[in-house]
């Protein structure tokens, strides 16, 4: 390693939860406090609070600021109120996807992308490249700290520390400048777990204090610091895509299955756009899904998927369901064999093991 | 963290219990501690030669999946058949219901070149 690790505000925090760091994109953060599956669970079932300060912040503002983002951004941006947050994908001219964001609507003309940790710079080269007209595109990371509260007791849990009423913030809304435990703070509804929960941002030393506050007053009902590797368990169960397994620059947002977020009838079009319209007019080589292992193992990142004896992708994310204890899979293949119900084979190691595609995603909360 | 006098160790953070020439075989306190929750084991079957350096089976936490490189060599007489369907024992006593395989050592001089507990505490405190 010749670069030195960069850390978020939080970094000292971590010790007092017993965190056990990793090196996570040049970041040095935290894959588990108490062990992963219990972590997973306390979300589940409870709460669990994540440091996400490491995600990049873009702010982008101006009186072309919209238009300029149709552009950028697969997603209708015009659909955003102020007050609202939505999905979207920046792409490549041929529709490969530069990363996976969300665009927040401050005011009429000023929008924050929270971009993925190991995409901002390159988001923000890609950005400022295409600037067009009255726009301002600045890169704020360093400034702001993130947490996410995520699990069914998260508004139970934060609303003890705000007079807000958070209730009236709903899915994918957000409130700026919210008292919390004496904080000025984003309070954002959201979340990458397929829980409700809340993403705060705010300065590193709001989101130190809050860091504290949250876990102290969830103690006595059993919500506890998240890392990492519970991060992606949950977001995989709920399959969510990730930035470097299921979306990269050679997979389209379409064969990831995040097509949902691309408006194709868009006009003038956004960056890539007419690349997807062709391919999807030829019919998409490939398609992301769900896969269940019949034979015993665990289907991995990178492993080889074959279908009678014919290699025909990979697998993009798997691990054993530390709920349901099933050995699951997303993974990346021709899409002729992507029906649910279709036999597959996995390599693991030496040996082929049976598989069958299985609807997504693996899991759904209830309410 | 937990390292029993009476066992000999290798770097690679296996146990060995040696008895009447034949040696049992499990990861240490230290190993099951950093790989975090283990959900799936795979070992070698009853007559497999296994080689020291080489991997002999696997162990997989939610996050990732870890070969198990063997201390010494020999041939496998046993394996814990048990601990297939309760990958958890490695977590929640590695050294007890969590032993992986029993080999008949081909050898000896490998066994000399163990660990003992002293050895191996300073080896994972450094």
């Amino acid at each position: 390693m010749t670069n030195e690790l960069k850390r978020t505000p939080l970094f000292d925090e971590y010790a007092k939860y017993g965190g056990k760091t990793i090196d996570f994109g040049g970041w040095e953060l935290p894959v588990q406090f108490s062990s992963i599956k219990e972590e997973h669970d306390a979300v589940r079932n409870r709460a669990g609070l994540f440091d996400v300060s490491h995600m990049g912040e873009i702010f982008v503002e101006g009186t072309d600021a919209l238009s300029y983002l149709q552009k950028m951004l697969t997603n209708d941006i015009s659909k955003i109120v102020v007050g609202g947050a939505q999905y979207s994908a920046l792409c490549y001219e041929d529709g490969g996807v530069v990363d996976d964001l969300l665009t927040y609507r401050l005011a009429d003309e000023r929008y924050l992308l929270c971009v993925n940790a190991s995409n901002i710079e390159k988001d923000f080269e890609w950005l400022q490249k295409h600037v067009e007209g009255n726009v301002t595109v600045t890169n704020a990371s360093d400034k702001y700290a993130q947490i996410a509260l995520q699990g069914p007791l998260a508004e139970e849990l934060l609303q003890t520390l705000t007079t807000e009423d958070l209730a009236a913030i709903k899915y994918f809304k957000f409130k700026d400048n919210v008292d919390v435990a004496g904080q000025s703070v984003l309070v954002s509804r959201s979340g990458y777990t397929g829980e409700d929960g809340f993403e705060i941002y705010g300065t590193p030393e709001a989101i130190i204090e809050l860091w504290n506050k949250i876990l102290d007053a969830g103690k006595d009902k059993g919500v506890i610091a998240a890392g990492l590797g519970a991060r992606d368990t949950l977001r995989f169960e709920a399959c969510l895509p990730l930035y470097g397994q299921e979306l990269s620059k050679d997979i389209n947002p379409l064969e990831a299955g995040i097509g949902f977020a691309v408006k194709l009838a868009k006009e003038p079009q956004f960056i890539g756009q007419q690349a997807l319209i062709d391919q999807k007019e030829k019919g998409l080589a490939r398609k992301s899904v769900g896969i269940e292992m019949i034979d015993k193992g665990i289907p991995r990142t990178g492993y080889k998927v074959f279908k009678d004896g014919v290699e025909i992708g990979e697998v993009t994310t798997g691990t054993q369901s530390p709920m349901t204890k099933r050995n699951i899979g997303l993974a990346l293949i021709d899409a002729k064999f992507a029906e649910v119900g279709t036999e597959l084979e996995v390599e693991i190691r030496k040996n082929r093991a049976k598989a069958v595609i299985v609807e997504k995603p693996f899991y759904k909360r209830t309410k | 963290m937990s390292t029993p006098k009476e066992l000999l160790y290798s770097k690679e953070h296996e146990w060995v219990k040696m008895e009447d020439g034949k040696a049992t075989i499990g990861i240490t306190d230290f190993a099951q501690s950093e790989l975090g929750d283990i959900v799936f084991v795979e070992l070698p079957e009853v007559g497999d030669e296994i080689s020291k350096d080489q991997p002999f089976g696997s162990v997989e936490s939610v996050k990732t999946v870890s070969e198990l490189y063997a201390p010494i060599s020999g041939k496998v007489v046993a394996i814990n058949e048990e601990l297939l369907d309760n990958p958890e024992y490695v977590n929640e006593s590695p050294y007890g219901t969590a032993w992986m395989v029993t080999i008949e050592v081909t050898n000896d001089a490998e066994v000399e070149e163990l660990m003992d507990a002293d050895a191996y505490s300073a080896l994972i405190e450094q």
